[in-house]
């Protein structure tokens, strides 16, 4: 928990409550060091105290749609502190959700307040979106829990202060809360990531990790997996806004290019094949503004059908934002891929959006299942 | 309509293929995954207004149409006498 014991955080950030506050913040905060965050390889501390400045660790003081328009304008700028704020939104969620008073007490205000930073612990190395096939252990002691086994690609590991853990009990998969100064965790940093390159993953071992009876977060038993389909349909939803927000990034900086590079004497935007390619970014950012939309209402309504929208939103906005960077650094040519280019990490980003949380191949299992239910009815 | 009636309805609208009735344990019929369980949860919890505890999150509680309208029914009574 570093962020209180360093020097008092600079002045500037002001509080972000919506769209508007978010882009003035990602404007002034964001933009113009978000590549040099990725050729670091980290997000700085001094952007994480702006963002606990502005309330950004404390995501549940809004509603879901808002939510959904605060990590579009976020992943807007950059999506490692996106995938910082996913993560630590998931791991607030699921305390609210499902933790005792007990845990809460622990743990809510230092999160909202971004003292203490959650990360999300599910993936391992042979173990993906294919959660069933995890194999670390939760074994039931006679005074609590003791975690044993290796968790990968863990977003913001480097960093975090608790872990979310799933892991396997007797029974199912359960939910843990690790605190990251407990014996037995060690984490190790992984560098020089395709994507989301300052978003500091790390491989986190857990060696014999002893833990309380109140580790567990949630029920036990058959209802253990909702804890999961519950902090990765949250997650799903903060990737596809994310993703949106890349769409828009590249829209915007297309625009911009297009409109000042000249070829022949003429503007790029004047050319068809540019227009057209413009066109499909205002469209697919505007049709993935409205899905993700729909599914932070359905949240906000606490509608079983947001699970689906959710599934519909980050499906629909990976992809389009994979399609669109890549037509975003066309359009720049060789400067879009020189060292630096906005465009080029768009371009790496945006793939990584699809495969996290739920790779594309498994979201069209998912849609194509409910598909295949509904015409039968 | 009766919680048991909205609740079967909401179960074959999903699994439209599935012969449900109230005393059938939906578990036993293999359809049920941890996205459908969430779906019911939220689905209870939404239609009747009622937040299930941890500790009324077991499956004895969801098996059939009847044990879910029962918890319904338990739940609302809490809240009525809150």
């Amino acid at each position: 928990m570093t962020l209180t014991s360093t020097a008092p955080a600079p002045a500037g950030a002001a509080p972000v409550t919506g769209r508007s506050s978010a882009r003035a913040f990602v404007d002034t905060h964001v933009v113009p060091y978000a590549d040099a965050y990725d050729s670091s390889g980290r997000v700085p501390e001094d952007l994480l105290r702006r963002a606990a400045e502005a309330g950004l660790w404390d995501p549940l003081s809004m509603d879901m749609v808002t939510l959904g328009e605060v990590h579009e304008e976020v992943g807007r700028g950059c999506s490692s502190l996106r995938s910082l704020l996913t993560v630590h939104t998931m791991v607030s969620w699921t305390l609210r959700r499902w933790g005792t008073d007990a845990q809460r007490d622990r743990w809510s205000a230092p999160l909202a307040a971004g003292d203490a930073l959650g990360a999300f612990c599910l993936s391992e190395p042979g173990a993906g979106s294919d959660a069933a096939g995890i194999t670390t252990t939760a074994t039931q002691t006679g005074d609590g829990w003791v975690i044993d086994g290796v968790k990968t690609w863990t977003t913001g590991g480097q960093r975090a202060d608790v872990f979310l853990v799933f892991a396997r009990t007797a029974t199912s998969i359960g939910a843990f809360l690790v605190p990251r100064d407990t014996p037995g965790v060690t984490v190790t940093p992984i560098d020089d990531m395709l994507g989301t390159r300052a978003s500091m993953l790390a491989t986190i071992t857990f060696d014999g990790v002893a833990l309380g009876p109140d580790a567990l977060l949630g029920p036990s038993g058959f209802t253990a997996g909702m804890v999961l389909t519950g902090t990765l349909d949250l997650g799903r939803y903060s990737v596809a806004a994310g993703s949106l927000g890349i769409v828009q990034a590249c829209l915007e900086a297309s625009a911009g290019y297009a409109a000042r590079r000249e070829v022949g004497g003429r503007p790029l935007a004047e050319l068809p094949l540019i227009q057209a390619k413009l066109s499909d970014m205002v469209t697919d950012a505007r049709a993935a503004r409205l899905l993700v939309a729909e599914a932070g209402r359905l949240k906000d309504a606490g509608e079983s059908a947001t699970i689906m929208a959710t599934w519909v939103a980050k499906y629909f906005a990976s992809t389009a934002a994979a399609r669109h960077a890549s037509e975003a650094v066309q359009i720049h040519g060789a400067s879009g891929c020189a060292p630096g280019s906005p465009v080029a990490r768009f371009y790496r980003d945006a793939k990584v959006m699809e495969i996290i949380e739920g790779s594309n191949e498994v979201q069209r299992i998912t849609i194509a299942g409910q598909a295949e239910r509904e015409t039968t009815r | 309509m009766s919680s048991k009636t909205q609740i079967l309805d909401f179960i074959r609208g999903r699994y439209p293929q599935a012969e449900i009735d109230e005393s059938q344990d939906i578990f036993a019929l293999g359809f049920v995954n941890s996205l459908f369980a969430m779906e019911l949860v939220m689905f209870v919890e939404k239609t009747f207004g009622v937040t299930i505890p941890n500790e009324e999150l077991r499956i004895d509680n969801f098996r059939t149409a009847d044990a879910m309208s029962a918890l319904v029914a338990r739940l609302t009574s809490d809240l009525a006498v809150a």
